[in-house]
């Protein structure tokens, strides 16, 4: 191949010919480079970042006095630092299973009526919508949240304390209710959009001959979704709730708008207080010196692992069901 | 046997004769059991529309369900219990979008002019009404237009690689790492510039550091929509021009890309939209100013997140006008960027096949 146009474009002669030429296999090697080594730019930074974090963090971490991953404090001003994740972790995970309980079944809901149960004229403009609902800043949910739905929560809290309060976790002392509860239910409000377009993506793959033939034996729309969508569903569902389980781990604006944090662990999910990783980083960091600083970026590896492990089970499962699929099809 | 075939018949045609609920039942459902709820809602005392909201759900779903029992039997009645489930659900969804763009509009207008659009912070006085945003849309401009010229570039190339070169070992590590960046917390990626922009480099906070993080964010995103795009690109155009004696890379810049670009377009717009309401990386790099820095290299500037997040902060009901007013602003924004965005997607769509 190669020896076969040298020949020719040597003793073609004409130099604006060989020129082209040329520089196309030049430029062929230039731009594969170029495109090769942003790829590698890509796994550098990701490298890096986790590269820097630890760096800092086992800085901060030997400084540390307490145990940092249950200790209660945060006292990062006092000459022996004292500082531990534990408040935090609970916070997070606590307010992220709350949000993942209300818009996991929430976002099934919109899924199927955009894929099953809407009108056309109607489905088009819902999804359009849903996918708003995710460009809207988390700042803006933050204030919305703050200023909005924390007043009008007070009313329901009081009714679940009235009637529910005896299982300790949903009492409600009255007040202002920035607590992990609402903190949830604001975290839910954003993760529906990628939770919904994803399992909507997954019912639509639901071959149609399944759907059909269930029809085809006389059952109501609800038993083919049961028998035919959701079984095909399962697994992307999953993955999808995964994906919005790792937004929500690291929500940080609107969580530090709502919240009102301190470093206890409450009985009551009703009550304020509590933490999350992101939150605590945003509220601290303008007061944080040096070392304060470093305990922060200790924290926020914590976050950075647990998200990285999230994401990777979501992508996995996503990445199987691809090849079943794949498979079946 | 023809007896039996005749019984069956006859079965058949009397379950079809089974009594249905006509087909207004469900609109008349709605009326009634929003007029239950805000009557109970009323007669309990309950300032809050959400519990009354509840309530009429819950009613809803629960006499759809007994009156489809009642007339129809159990199977059609779980099919409505289902379906009201399913509707309950959307208007879930859509009364908190509602209410955020309601509250947005309704007390950002107030104090939104010409005046809040084109002053600074400087000199006044926070409990006050005055002042305005315009450091804080300056900050947001300089901030993502630099993250977009960082992350354009990288992210275009990268996907190119991934789809017109990569096979191996080398692209599947970068399609997997790039899945794993888009789950990225925004905080995270602002903590990785502090700690080797800022704390190991030592340069000052400025809008550049901000613009870094807020690269790292755009780029998976703007690679995974351009590899889309980029996969939509029909093989006959590429081989057509490589038949043709074309160069591999002058076929990717001359055909491909053309074809795509479109769709290449829309993707990158959603991403600048995406990244211009991040402000959790802000708040630690760019740190926030309260008068106008055109130079985004040097100290600190604001941003349109930073500054609702520091009016919020405030506390009082000129600053919460304020952020509201900065939020309608941001708002309008990242949704002209949307609509812009998908207005040319369906514009310039690559025409599949043929």
């Amino acid at each position: 191949m190669k020896t076969d146009i040298e020949p020719t474009s040597s003793a073609a002669g004409s130099p604006p010919k060989v020129r082209t030429r040329s520089t196309g296999r030049a430029g062929d090697k230039i731009f594969l480079a170029l495109s090769r080594g942003s790829g590698i730019a890509l796994l550098v930074i990701m490298a890096a970042i986790a590269a820097f974090l630890t760096y800092r963090a086992a800085i901060a971490i030997s400084k540390d006095e307490a145990n940092f991953l249950t200790y209660f404090e945060w006292n990062t001003g006092s000459s022996p630092m004292r500082f531990g994740i534990a408040v935090l972790a609970y916070g997070t995970i606590v307010s992220s299973i709350i949000a993942m309980v209300i818009a996991v079944p929430v976002a099934v809901g919109i899924a199927l009526f955009i894929s099953h149960y809407a009108p056309r004229r109607l489905a088009t403009p819902v999804a359009y919508v849903i996918d708003l609902l995710a460009a809207v800043p988390s700042i803006v949910y933050g204030l919305w949240g703050a200023l909005f739905l924390v007043p009008h929560l007070t009313g329901l809290y009081t009714w679940f304390d009235d009637y529910l309060g005896w299982t300790g976790i949903l009492s409600y002392q009255g007040g202002a209710a920035r607590s992990l509860f609402t903190v949830g239910i604001l975290l839910a409000i954003m993760i529906l959009p990628i939770v919904t377009s994803v399992s909507r993506e997954v019912f639509r793959q639901v071959p149609k001959m399944h759907e059909e033939a269930a029809l085809a034996l006389g059952a109501t729309r609800w038993e083919v979704i049961r028998m035919s969508v959701l079984p095909f569903g399962r697994s992307g569902i999953i993955s999808a709730s995964m994906l919005g389980l790792g937004r929500a781990l690291g929500e940080t604006m609107a969580v530090a708008t709502v919240l009102s944090p301190n470093f206890l662990i409450e009985t009551s999910l009703l009550d304020p207080g509590g933490g999350t990783f992101a939150q605590n980083i945003a509220s601290r960091f303008k007061e944080a010196g040096n070392d304060g600083r470093d305990a922060l970026i200790a924290s926020g590896l914590v976050l950075f692992v647990i998200t990285l492990l999230v994401n990777g089970a979501a992508r996995m499962i996503i990445a199987r069901r691809k090849e079943y699929s794949g498979t079946a099809a | 046997m023809s007896n039996a075939v005749v019984d069956k018949g006859a079965h058949r045609a009397s379950s079809l004769k089974q009594a249905r609920l006509p087909r207004w039942t469900p609109y008349a459902l709605v009326v009634g059991s929003a007029a239950v709820g805000a009557g109970i809602g009323t007669a309990l005392g309950m300032g809050s529309p959400f519990q009354m909201g509840l309530i009429a759900a819950l009613v809803f779903i629960i006499a759809s369900y007994i009156l489809g029992a009642v007339v129809e039997g159990g199977r059609q009645a779980r099919d409505r219990l289902a379906t009201s489930l399913v509707w309950v659900c959307f208007l879930l969804a859509v009364i908190p979008l509602l209410s955020l763009l309601w509250e947005t509009i309704d007390r950002g207008r107030t104090v939104l002019d010409g005046y809040f659009l084109g002053h600074s912070m400087e000199g006044v006085q926070t409990i006050l009404p005055g002042g305005g945003a315009y450091h804080a849309i300056i900050g947001t401009l300089e901030q993502v237009g630099l993250a977009t010229l960082i992350a354009v570039p990288i992210g275009l190339l990268t996907a190119i690689y991934l789809v017109e070169y990569g096979r191996g070992q080398l692209a599947k590590a970068v399609t997997f790492f790039v899945d794993v960046m888009t789950g990225i917390p925004s905080i995270v990626a602002g903590l990785f510039i502090l700690s080797f922009w800022i704390i190991i480099l030592d340069f000052g906070y400025s809008g550049f550091a901000g613009a870094m993080a807020l690269a790292i964010l755009m780029m998976p995103i703007v690679v995974r929509s351009t590899e889309e795009m980029l996969k939509l690109v029909p093989d006959e155009l590429r081989e057509a021009s490589l038949a043709l004696g074309v160069p591999k890379w002058r076929t990717i810049l001359k055909v491909v890309l053309p074809t795509a670009i479109g769709g290449i377009t829309t993707g990158v717009m959603l991403a600048v939209a995406r990244i211009a309401g991040e402000s959790a990386p802000i708040v630690l790099l760019v740190f926030g100013a309260t008068g106008i820095n055109n130079n985004p290299f040097e100290g600190a500037q604001s941003s349109l997140p930073y500054y609702i997040y520091e009016q919020w902060q405030l506390g009082n009901d000129a600053s919460f006008n304020r952020a509201w007013a900065a939020a309608l602003v941001l708002i309008a924004f990242v949704m002209i960027l949307n609509l812009v965005a998908r207005g040319i997607a369906r514009w310039k769509a690559p025409k599949s096949g043929r």
